[in-house]
């Protein structure tokens, strides 16, 4: 057996010196259908500080978007956490009551979903939508939660916010929508946003406009942004902290800057190698291209769950799953950096 | 220079959005607006453009999806409006369309292999015993096994029923293909699996492609030429090289800057566009881009606000409709 490394309490790259908002600890989750288990979350650990941006990357069906829901209590069966825990200052959301959570929820914790389509309700007014987690959080009167609901869309950019606010959802472009759901999630001062795919169904200029938006408000705020996403240029423009997931397991885990500059785990490599870039328009190469496909969740591979597609692997990654090792000054789950591994580095 | 594979003369597609008492057309939605393109045979054109700026229109012009309001089609020196039905339907075969959203563009009831031979009996592209050769030559042909045949499109993921709906264009024997922002429901890595896909397919059956695409990033690896459309207009067209190092439009300028950068430490100063894409319902005169553009104080006196600012060569190939180069 391979020795393992167990990551070290206080090994995560420190933002800002910060404390620790939220810490998520060998998270699992499973989906029970008739065909199987899907264990869409499989172990993973993160945390974030105050103030800070971690970005959650991965493509679809990596867990991204279940770490998400798991953390903000609101997976549907048949999904199921089965063990873990989230501890938000110190504090198990995972032992909280439905009652207990809801104070939480849209409070201190908040979140942005990936549709803006569909995550409003059409049947209501804005005001009526807005205003509804003001109420329910903040003691204010009438007035106040009217004005309040009007200064949160004037802050995320709303033209005219008073007259907009009458609308109903369909009456606004997708953009607009998307600040919408901004405004709404921000209403209460959360300390922690969790932004799904916040910008995936908008347009590149309103991308930039809710990129921009989200940071500035966080400088305002002071909040701390979860974000997840399979963009790796929004995670370039925005985090601070990245965790790359794979089948449902953290696979990296890196300061943003290191990321890009020397990324090591091979799905991260080809990750970032896939992507059309701006730079070298001379180049007419043919893109980068990771062999295969994403494996069946109902059936995952014995060993590394990336193997299959890896142009590095040895007899070792299909035998057995990787742990997720310190090195480098980041933590990998791959062989080619366990303590073990004989190989010259490369 | 050779002939112009297809030629889009002052194409315009209008919706009437609503209509007075007596049925007449009140308001008008301008999805295309005097638009003209040439597309040379073998090259790969790229159309970007945001949300509602009447791309996707263009394409479904093109494979008479829609009827033009006004303006001509030519294809291969012939106006399509002009032809008899039988000529057209021939033409029409030549110009195929691959769908942006893989999960709606397949019919879930009907195997692979019914999906991609229908077009080949409908057309009686080949003799029916050489149906089956041609279904597993074709899926070979865009990385399927020919055994994939027996199976439903929801047993596929994205990229490989994307794969299938190109090989449902390809069944055709097509001389240009339509695409439909193919891979922006695509993953990044299958992203990367189905445009390298479609070039070796470019070289392989000397294909010519129309790229519809909403962002600059993935149509830069693809195309020859560029188009960039706003609110039914073109506003730039050059080819790719001079596009990416010389925009000239603001509005491609703000497009290219909106970009992400895929390194952290060059997090850059971009260019904030002021609020979104406009409606291209009743439109005032006058540039189309001139609400959210930026730069229109560097242009004292021009009709910005009054009159649409005509597409302009200013350098050999490179077209730009701003009046900031105007040439006078």
């Amino acid at each position: 057996m391979p020795q393992t490394t167990r990551p070290s309490e206080n090994s995560a790259p420190q933002s800002r010196g910060a404390n620790v908002l939220l810490e998520v600890k060998n998270l699992s989750t499973d989906f029970v259908m008739n065909k199987g288990t899907v264990h869409a979350v499989i172990d993973v650990s993160f945390t974030v500080h105050e103030g800070e941006v971690l970005a959650i990357v991965g493509e679809s069906g990596s867990g991204k978007s279940v770490t998400s829901l798991s953390v903000m209590g609101l997976l549907q069966p048949p999904g199921r956490v089965v063990e873990g825990e989230v501890l938000y200052r110190g504090q198990n959301l995972l032992k909280l009551s439905q009652n207990e959570m809801r104070g939480i929820r849209g409070n201190q914790i908040s979140m942005i979903f990936q549709e803006p389509m569909t995550s409003l309700n059409p049947v209501f007014t804005v005001r009526n939508q807005l205003t509804e987690s003001i109420r329910t959080h903040l003691s204010l009167d009438r007035k106040d939660t009217f004005d309040r609901a009007v200064e949160m869309l004037a802050l995320v950019g709303i033209p005219s916010p008073e007259k907009r606010i009458r609308d109903y959802p369909h009456q606004m472009s997708g953009g607009m929508r998307q600040r919408v759901m901004t405004a709404m999630a921000l209403s209460c001062d959360p300390q922690l946003l969790i932004a799904d795919e916040p910008t995936t169904a908008l347009d590149v200029t309103i991308q930039a406009q809710i990129l921009a938006l989200i940071g500035d408000l966080r400088e305002k705020i002071g909040m701390a942004v979860l974000l997840v996403t399979h963009d790796l240029g929004v995670v370039a423009e925005t985090a601070d902290r990245v965790v790359v997931m794979y089948c449902g397991r953290v696979v990296e885990e890196v300061t943003a800057v290191e990321l890009f500059e020397r990324p090591l785990h091979p799905y991260t490599l080809g990750l970032l190698q896939s992507i059309p870039t701006m730079e070298d328009v001379d180049d007419d190469e043919p893109l980068y291209m990771i062999p295969g496909m994403v494996p069946n969740p109902l059936n995952l591979p014995k060993g590394c769950a990336f193997a299959d597609r890896c142009e590095k692997r040895f007899d070792r990654c299909t035998r057995q799953v990787p742990d997720l090792y310190e090195a480098e000054g980041r933590k990998l789950r791959c062989f080619l950096f366990a303590p073990d591994h004989e190989e010259v580095r490369p | 220079m050779t002939e112009p594979l297809v030629s889009l003369k002052h194409l315009s597609k209008f919706f009437s959005v609503d209509t007075n008492l007596f049925g007449r057309t009140t308001s008008v939605l301008k999805a295309v607006d005097d638009l003209s393109l040439d597309i040379y045979p073998g090259e790969t054109f790229g159309l970007v453009g945001e949300s509602g700026c009447g791309k996707t229109t263009v394409g479904k012009m093109l494979v008479n999806l829609y009827t033009p309001t006004a303006g001509e089609i030519w294809y291969e020196g012939q106006n399509l409006a002009k032809l008899s039905k039988k000529d057209r339907r021939h033409y029409y075969r030549e110009i195929q369309l691959i769908f942006q959203d893989p999960y709606s563009s397949l019919n879930p009831r009907m195997t692979v292999g019914d999906i991609i031979s229908e077009p080949i009996r409908v057309n009686k592209l080949e003799r029916p015993d050489k149906i089956d050769d041609r279904v597993s030559y074709l899926l070979n042909a865009v990385g399927l096994s020919a055994n994939s045949r027996n199976r439903y499109a929801h047993e596929f993921s994205g990229g490989q029923r994307q794969r299938i709906g190109i090989a449902r264009a390809l069944a055709m024997e097509p001389k240009l293909i339509v695409c439909d922002e193919p891979v922006s429901a695509l993953d990044v890595s299958i992203q990367a699996q189905v445009l390298n896909l479609l070039s070796d397919l470019c070289d392989e059956f000397g294909l010519t492609y129309l790229f519809i695409a909403h962002g600059l990033n993935v149509v830069k690896h693809v195309s020859d030429r560029v188009g960039v459309m706003y609110l039914g207009r073109l506003v730039e067209v050059a080819e790719k090289r001079e596009l990416y190092r010389n925009p000239l439009h603001p509005y491609t300028k703000a497009l290219l800057s909106a970009i992400p950068v895929t390194n952290p430490a060059q997090r850059k100063e971009r260019i904030l566009l002021e609020g979104s894409v406009g409606s291209p319902i009743d439109p005032a005169p006058g540039c189309r881009f001139a609400s959210r553009c930026y730069a229109k104080g560097d242009c004292v006196g021009c009709a910005c606000d009054a009159e649409m600012p005509e597409l302009v060569e200013v350098s050999p190939g490179h077209f730009v409709s701003c009046y900031l180069f105007d040439g006078e």
